[in-house]
């Protein structure tokens, strides 16, 4: 039954992510993308880590895709027009990423394998009280750090915008 | 096997229960303003225009269907769906009844008990921008894409406020407990110190605005603003798909209304409800009913009473009023909960 | 644990499938008549002169991209506020860091002007 389930949702992930990566339209990948989002929250609630699946919801499929979303109707109808000098190196770094992707991929594999991790049938491994004791008492340094992290995002963004405001 | 027949039952009776909750609140809200109008409001189809509602679905079904050569097709055919269906799933969270014991089985009134419930909520609501979004954009039409750009900068601006309450309300229900919860049905069970009560209800005003503006209701109705922007992105939708949207804002509105009734009012609680017994689940539906019905009217009496904000008002109300003193109170709280609690 | 929520993807299941439903079947039922007006934009009865996909204002970005910073910044608020009665004191110091960081960002966002909406 899990099974089973599994696959078929593997399946609409699969083609949303063939769709997304085809679409002519940068608006149309975008939905593709909020498909493949939604996915993989599932996935997260079928490996028991509930908290993790509507995070992904929340973050990835609420905000990101929103602002994907805003940057597309913002620059408007020229997506999609690669300039054509650019387009012969596109190639060669999807072939590059792509292989590298598959090595990584494959060393994930069968590192799993070999140590034989059972991630999921933890019970109440991924709830939040779990997460939230993890979080501030074991890793707690990475925790304040990422408090540093969205900091940098939040002033960069704001600085760039107003050194072009200035430059115009 | 068995779940899967009762989830099915579950969402069936959810859903009829949502629609019907729509009809009858597009018809409670002409009434009432009417009242505030002074005028009668609809009074013709059946007695006391109580088959309104269903003049008016029968109406929406049998218009023409107009598809502008202009739109994106798949898209636009899609937005009213993507604004519908997470107005049908977020109710699905909060108990409305206590649970009762029958035939020696115990009946749960929620469509599911989930450990994050809260968090499902929150989920649910900020996909709820889709519809609109993709709905102003696919319609390619001037107004409809700046109405989609607006709508969806309030509506993700005002879920921080929102979100940062109920991190706090989160908070609160550490005291009298080992940890706090994230599910509606032991938020709702759980037993408040009467200063508690009076802390939380302070944080109602606030709530509710964000509600208002979340779910783009009057003064916070930017999306439509029928002067500047002709109804915004619905512009170039009609007949059934129009009805879709307006079925997503009044759903939303009941889903709120309840939310905030469970959080703040104590959800199906009442007094004569007695936990476990079938009249104890009647009338714990009776009391959540009443709760809803009363905000509700807060809604329409805000839309019947202050005119509509300007935009760049509605922006720096949120970010530069209503975002500091919900962090103002996250923090007051978590003071409170770790020297009180 | 993993079955509670096997009834809210049969309820999305349903309701996608009565969303369906209610945009296939007018299509059926209504009656068609199309002719040029009615397939053209909206605009007030002024003829539509440009297309509408185009470049927009750069503030509705800026707010998309507050909006996620602070939006992950909410995140981490919840699984504290269910722990921090563990926690106690140790906790909202930890939080009173956290946020104080950020805090620094807000009103450097502030005082350049991000939240002006011109």
């Amino acid at each position: 039954m899990a099974l089973l389930l599994f696959l078929a949702l593997a399946l609409v992930a699969l083609l949303a992510a063939v769709g997304m990566v085809t679409s002519r339209n940068a608006v149309h990948s975008a939905l593709f993308m909020l498909v493949n989002f939604a996915v993989y929250a599932i996935f997260y609630i079928m490996l028991n880590a509930q908290f993790l699946g509507v995070v992904q919801v929340i973050v990835y499929a609420g905000a990101i895709v929103v602002l994907f979303l805003f940057v597309v109707m913002l620059i408007g109808g020229e997506i999609g027009a690669v300039r054509s000098s650019l387009r012969r190196y596109t190639y060669a770094a999807a072939l590059i990423l792509g292989a590298l992707f598959v090595a990584m991929i494959g060393l994930g594999i069968a590192q799993t394998i070999s140590t034989d991790q059972t991630v999921a049938g933890a019970p109440a491994a991924g709830g939040v009280e779990a997460i939230g004791m993890a979080l501030f008492t074991t890793y707690l340094l990475p925790f304040e750090l990422a408090s540093l992290l969205l900091l940098a995002g939040m002033v960069g963004g704001v600085a760039r915008r107003y050194k072009a405001l200035d430059e115009d | 096997m068995e779940i899967l027949i009762i989830s099915i039952i579950k969402s069936l009776a959810l859903i009829v229960i949502l629609l019907t909750g729509f009809a009858y609140l597009t018809y409670y809200e002409r009434k009432l303003l009417a009242r505030f109008h002074v005028r009668l409001g609809p009074n013709r189809a059946g007695p006391r225009g109580l088959l309104q509602p269903i003049a008016d679905a029968v109406k929406a079904i049998f218009k023409e269907e107009i598809v502008p050569d202009h739109v994106d097709k798949p898209v636009y055919l899609l937005a009213p769906a993507l604004a519908l269906i997470p107005a049908l799933v977020a109710f699905a969270v909060i108990p409305v009844a206590p649970a009762m014991t029958l035939f020696g089985r115990t009946i749960d009134f929620a469509v599911a008990d989930i450990n994050v419930a809260l968090l499902y909520v929150v989920a649910i609501t900020s996909v709820g921008t889709y519809g609109v979004i993709l709905g102003g954009w696919s319609s390619n039409n001037n107004y409809s894409l700046l109405g989609a750009l607006r709508t969806a900068s309030q509506m993700i601006s005002y879920e921080l406020p929102l979100g940062i309450l109920l991190a706090a309300i989160v908070l609160s229900t550490n005291i009298g407990r080992e940890m706090g919860t994230l599910s509606l049905h032991e938020i709702v069970l759980q037993d408040r110190p009467w200063w508690l009560w009076l802390w939380l209800w302070l944080a109602f005003p606030v709530f509710f605005i964000g509600v208002l503006a979340e779910s783009n209701r009057s003064p916070f109705d930017l999306p439509e603003t029928e002067n500047e922007l002709i109804a915004g992105f619905q512009i170039e939708y009609g007949g059934i798909k129009f009805a879709l949207f307006f079925m997503a804002e009044y759903i939303h509105m009941i889903t709120g209304s309840a939310l905030m009734a469970t959080l703040f009012f104590g959800g199906w609680r009442g007094p004569f409800v007695v936990p476990g017994t079938w009249h104890g689940a009647l009338i714990g539906f009776g009391w959540l009913f009443i709760k809803i019905l009363a905000l509700l009217f807060l809604f329409i009496w805000v839309r019947a009473s202050v005119p509509r904000v300007r935009y760049d008002q509605l922006l720096h109300f949120c970010w530069k009023f209503l975002t500091p003193l919900s962090i103002a109170y996250l923090v007051i709280t978590a003071v409170i909960v770790v020297f009180a609690g | 644990m993993v079955l509670d929520y096997l009834p809210l993807l049969i309820l999305f299941i349903i309701a996608a499938g009565f969303a369906a439903i209610a945009i296939i079947l007018p299509t059926v039922l209504g009656p068609r008549n199309p002719n040029k007006m009615k397939q053209e934009p909206i605009e007030s009865g002024m003829i539509p002169f440009m297309q509408a996909w185009r470049r927009f204002p750069v503030q509705y970005y800026m707010v998309a991209m507050l909006f996620i910073i602070f939006d992950i910044e909410v995140i981490f608020f919840y699984p504290w506020a269910v722990v921090l009665g563990k926690l106690k004191l140790f906790g909202l110091i930890e939080m009173a860091i956290f946020l104080g960081i950020l805090l620094i960002g807000y009103f450097y966002v502030w005082r350049k002007g991000a939240f002006e909406w011109q």
